[in-house]
C-alpha cells in the first residue's frame, strides 16, 4: 500500500483559494498556461500516461475517452462537465467546488484544449444553488483575467464556459440523459452507440467528465504522469475523494490514495463508528453499490479490490450502518429512491422498482409472506441488466446485497 | 398579462443566447425557472409563452416541466422547505425532522402546501450534504445538522418575516427568489463570495493533517 497525499484538498485550509487571486497564489492557472503551449495529441497522451480514470463511478480511462473524439468532422466539439452529483451518500464534488471553483474551470479548459473545443457546459444540479453561484462568480473572474473568452492569455485559443442548472433529477447524472436534459428534453438516456464522444451534444463529438476527474488534470499537467502514479494502485493511480456519512463520529470528505482500506478511512480519519457501536454494513460507492459488511473492512477502496469483494467503488461514497440499524428498512428506503428517480422509459425499471418498494414495505411492517423472498429475488433478476441504463441495476444492489448478507433480518 | 415582455423578455433573450444559434430549445429549463420566479409555480400560460419563445409545442414544454421536481406545476408556498430523508440523513434522524416540518407549518398529512399558502414541505431525495446530515433546504439554501427543534425555529422566524441564515451562502428570501437564481440571475446587491466551506468533519479541520 502506497502512501497518500493531499492534492485536490491541499488548499482546503486556505479560504482564500475560492477567489482568483488566492487560487493564482497557490499556483493556479499555471497548468492552463502550459497546456496552451501543447498540442491536443500531447495533452491526450499525457493524461493517458497518467492512468487517470473517471471518478464519477465507471472508472473509464480519461485520456482514452478524450482520444475517441474525432477532430475532422467539420462539427464543433463540446465538453460537458457532469456536476449533477446526485448519488445518495456522495458530496465530494460539492465541497471541491465550494472551496476551489477555479480548479474546475482550469481542468475544464485543459480538457477543452485537448479536444479542440470552444464551448463547454457545466451541468450543475439545481439543488446546488450556492455552488452554482460560486462557480458563476469564478467564471466572471476568469473572463475578466483573460483565462476564458477570446484569445486566452494572449494566445489564439478561445473558450466559453456556460453554466446549465438541472432541476432535480438523479437520472441526469447518466451521461446520455445529461445530454438530453442539456438539449431541452426530459432527462432520459439514449441508446449507445453512437457514444457521446462521436455523437453527443447537438449530434457533435462531446467529452463528458466528472468534476473530480477534471480537477486532477491541472496537477497532471504540472507534475507529470509519473508523479501522478506515485500514489494509488497500479491499475487505479492517484488519490480519490471519499465521502463517509451515516453512523460515524466524523463524517466528511477525505482525500486518500486509491486502494486505502476502509478500516483506515473509518478508524483513522472518520473517528470510528458513532458512539462506539459496531459496524454492520456499508456502501463503498453510494446507494447503487451493493452493501458490504464488517467482514470487508480491509478491502482496499479501488475499482478492482471492491469489485473482487462483490461490490463497486462507484463514487467512493461510504454510508455506514451500525449494529442497531435495520437492513430491510435501509433497502426499502434506497429502492424508494430508485422508484422515484426512474425516468419511466423502461418497464423493468419503472414497474420493478415500484413493486419492490411495495413488497419490501410489507416485509418491514411485519406482514411479509412466505413467497416474498423468492419474489424479491425474482424481481431483482428481472430488473438487472434488462433496462436501458444503470439506474435499474443500481436499484437491485440494495435488494440483492441485503438478501445475500442479511437474510436473517428478512426472516 | 404576459410574463415575457419588457425587461423580462430581454432576460429571456439573454438566457437563449447561452446556447448556440438554432439550439434555443436548450433554454427551456432556465426559461421555466424565470417564469416560476414570477408566479411561484408554472401556469398554463407560462408553458405556452416558453413554447413560443423556443419554437416548440406547449405539450413539449409541459413534458419537460413535469419531469423535473424543481419545476413546479402546482401552486407552491412562499417558502419551500425540502427535507432529505435518504439513507445518510435517515440514519441521523431525518424522519423526525420531516415530521417536525409538517407540525411546524401545519400542513396536513398527505398535503404539501399550507392553507395560508406560506409553506410547501417536500420530502427530498439526496441533497448532497451527506456529511452534515440531516439536511434541510429553505428556498434551496442549505441548513446542516438540523434537529426537529431547529425546524420549528426556522418556521417561526419565516412566519415573523425573517429568513434564517443558511449554512453557506446568503439567505434566499422566497422560492420565487430561488427560482430567479436558478434561471442564472444574481439578485442585485447580493453579498460577495467570501466563504464557502462546511464547518464540520472535512480535511480542512485538520482531521487528516
Amino acid at each position: 500500500m502506497s502512501e497518500t497525499r493531499r492534492v485536490l484538498t491541499a488548499h482546503w485550509d486556505d479560504p482564500g483559494v475560492i477567489a482568483l487571486a488566492g487560487y493564482e497564489d497557490a499556483g493556479g492557472y499555471r497548468a492552463l498556461r502550459a497546456a496552451l503551449g501543447k498540442t491536443a495529441d500531447e495533452l491526450i497522451q499525457l493524461v493517458k500516461d497518467s492512468g487517470l480514470r473517471g471518478r464519477g463511478g465507471a472508472g473509464f480511462p480519461t485520456g482514452m475517452k478524450w482520444s475517441f473524439v474525432p477532430r475532422d468532422t467539420g462539427k464543433p466539439t463540446y465538453v460537458a462537465v457532469n456536476f449533477d452529483e446526485s448519488e445518495p451518500g456522495t458530496c465530494n464534488n460539492r465541497e471541491l467546488v465550494e472551496r476551489e471553483p477555479h480548479a474546475l474551470l482550469e481542468g475544464t479548459a485543459i480538457a477543452a484544449k485537448a479536444i479542440d473545443c470552444h464551448l463547454a457546459y457545466i451541468y450543475v444540479r439545481g439543488e446546488y444553488l450556492w455552488q452554482a453561484r460560486v462557480l458563476q462568480r469564478a467564471i466572471a473572474e476568469a473572463y475578466a483575467a483573460g483565462y476564458l473568452g477570446s484569445n486566452i492569455m494572449g494566445g489564439d485559443y478561445d473558450l466559453d464556459i456556460v453554466l446549465h442548472r438541472g432541476a432535480g433529477a438523479y437520472i441526469c447524472g447518466e451521461e446520455t440523459a445529461l445530454l438530453s436534459s442539456l438539449e431541452g428534453f426530459r432527462g432520459q438516456p439514449r441508446l449507445r452507440p453512437p457514444f457521446p464522444a462521436v455523437e453527443g451534444l447537438y449530434e457533435s463529438p462531446t467529452v463528458i467528465n466528472n468534476v473530480e476527474t477534471l480537477m486532477n488534470v491541472p496537477h497532471i499537467v504540472n507534475n507529470g504522469p509519473d508523479w501522478f502514479k506515485e500514489v494509488g494502485t497500479e491499475k487505479a493511480p492517484g488519490t480519490k475523494m471519499f465521502t463517509i456519512s451515516g453512523k460515524v463520529e466524523r463524517p466528511g470528505n477525505y482525500e486518500l490514495a486509491m486502494g486505502t482500506p476502509l478500516r483506515v478511512l473509518l478508524e483513522e480519519h472518520a473517528g470510528g463508528v458513532l458512539d462506539g457501536k459496531a459496524i454492520k454494513a456499508w456502501t463503498p460507492g453510494g446507494s447503487s453499490t451493493p452493501f458490504l459488511t464488517a467482514d470487508h473492512l480491509d478491502v482496499g477502496l479501488d475499482f478492482e479490490s471492491v469489485m473482487e469483494a462483490g461490490s463497486l467503488l462507484g463514487t467512493g461514497a461510504i454510508m455506514v450502518l451500525d449494529e442497531t440499524d435495520c437492513m430491510v428498512e435501509a433497502a426499502r428506503r434506497l429502492v424508494e429512491f430508485y422508484a422515484h428517480e426512474s425516468c419511466g422509459k423502461c418497464t423493468p425499471c419503472r414497474e420493478g422498482t415500484w413493486w419492490a418498494t411495495r413488497v419490501l414495505g410489507r416485509i418491514e411492517a411485519g406482514y411479509g409472506r412466505d413467497e416474498d423472498l423468492p419474489l424479491m429475488a425474482d424481481v431483482s433478476e428481472n430488473i438487472l441488466f434488462r433496462a436501458f441504463c444503470a439506474l435499474a441495476d443500481g436499484a437491485v444492489s440494495p435488494i440483492q446485497s441485503t438478501l445475500t448478507h442479511f437474510m436473517d433480518e428478512y426472516e | 398579462m404576459a410574463i415575457f415582455e419588457g425587461t423580462r423578455l430581454g432576460e429571456a433573450q439573454a438566457i437563449m443566447a447561452r446556447y448556440p444559434e438554432g439550439r434555443q430549445r436548450s433554454a427551456v429549463m432556465p426559461l421555466l425557472y424565470l417564469a416560476q420566479s414570477v408566479e411561484g409555480h408554472l401556469t398554463r400560460e407560462a408553458l405556452q409563452e416558453v413554447a413560443v419563445l423556443i419554437g416548440v409545442r406547449t405539450a413539449e414544454v409541459e413534458a419537460v416541466a413535469s419531469f423535473y421536481t424543481m419545476l413546479r406545476l402546482r401552486p407552491t408556498g412562499t417558502h419551500l422547505i425540502a427535507v432529505c430523508t435518504n439513507l445518510s440523513c435517515s440514519l441521523r434522524g431525518a424522519r423526525a425532522v420531516y415530521d417536525a416540518a409538517h407540525e411546524a407549518t401545519g400542513i396536513a398529512p398527505g398535503a404539501e402546501t399550507s392553507d395560508d399558502g406560506e409553506f410547501t414541505v417536500h420530502e427530498e431525495e439526496c441533497l448532497g450534504v451527506c456529511e452534515l446530515a440531516p439536511v434541510v433546504q429553505v428556498n434551496v439554501a442549505n441548513h446542516d445538522v438540523v434537529t426537529p427543534e431547529r425546524v420549528h425555529e426556522i418556521v417561526e422566524r419565516l412566519r415573523a418575516g425573517e429568513v434564517p441564515e443558511p449554512a453557506r451562502g446568503p439567505a434566499v428570501e422566497s422560492f420565487k427568489a430561488a427560482s430567479r437564481m436558478l434561471a442564472g440571475f444574481e439578485e442585485a446587491g447580493s453579498p460577495a463570495v467570501t466563504q464557502a466551506g462546511s464547518q464540520a468533519g472535512s480535511q480542512a479541520e485538520g482531521a487528516n493533517a
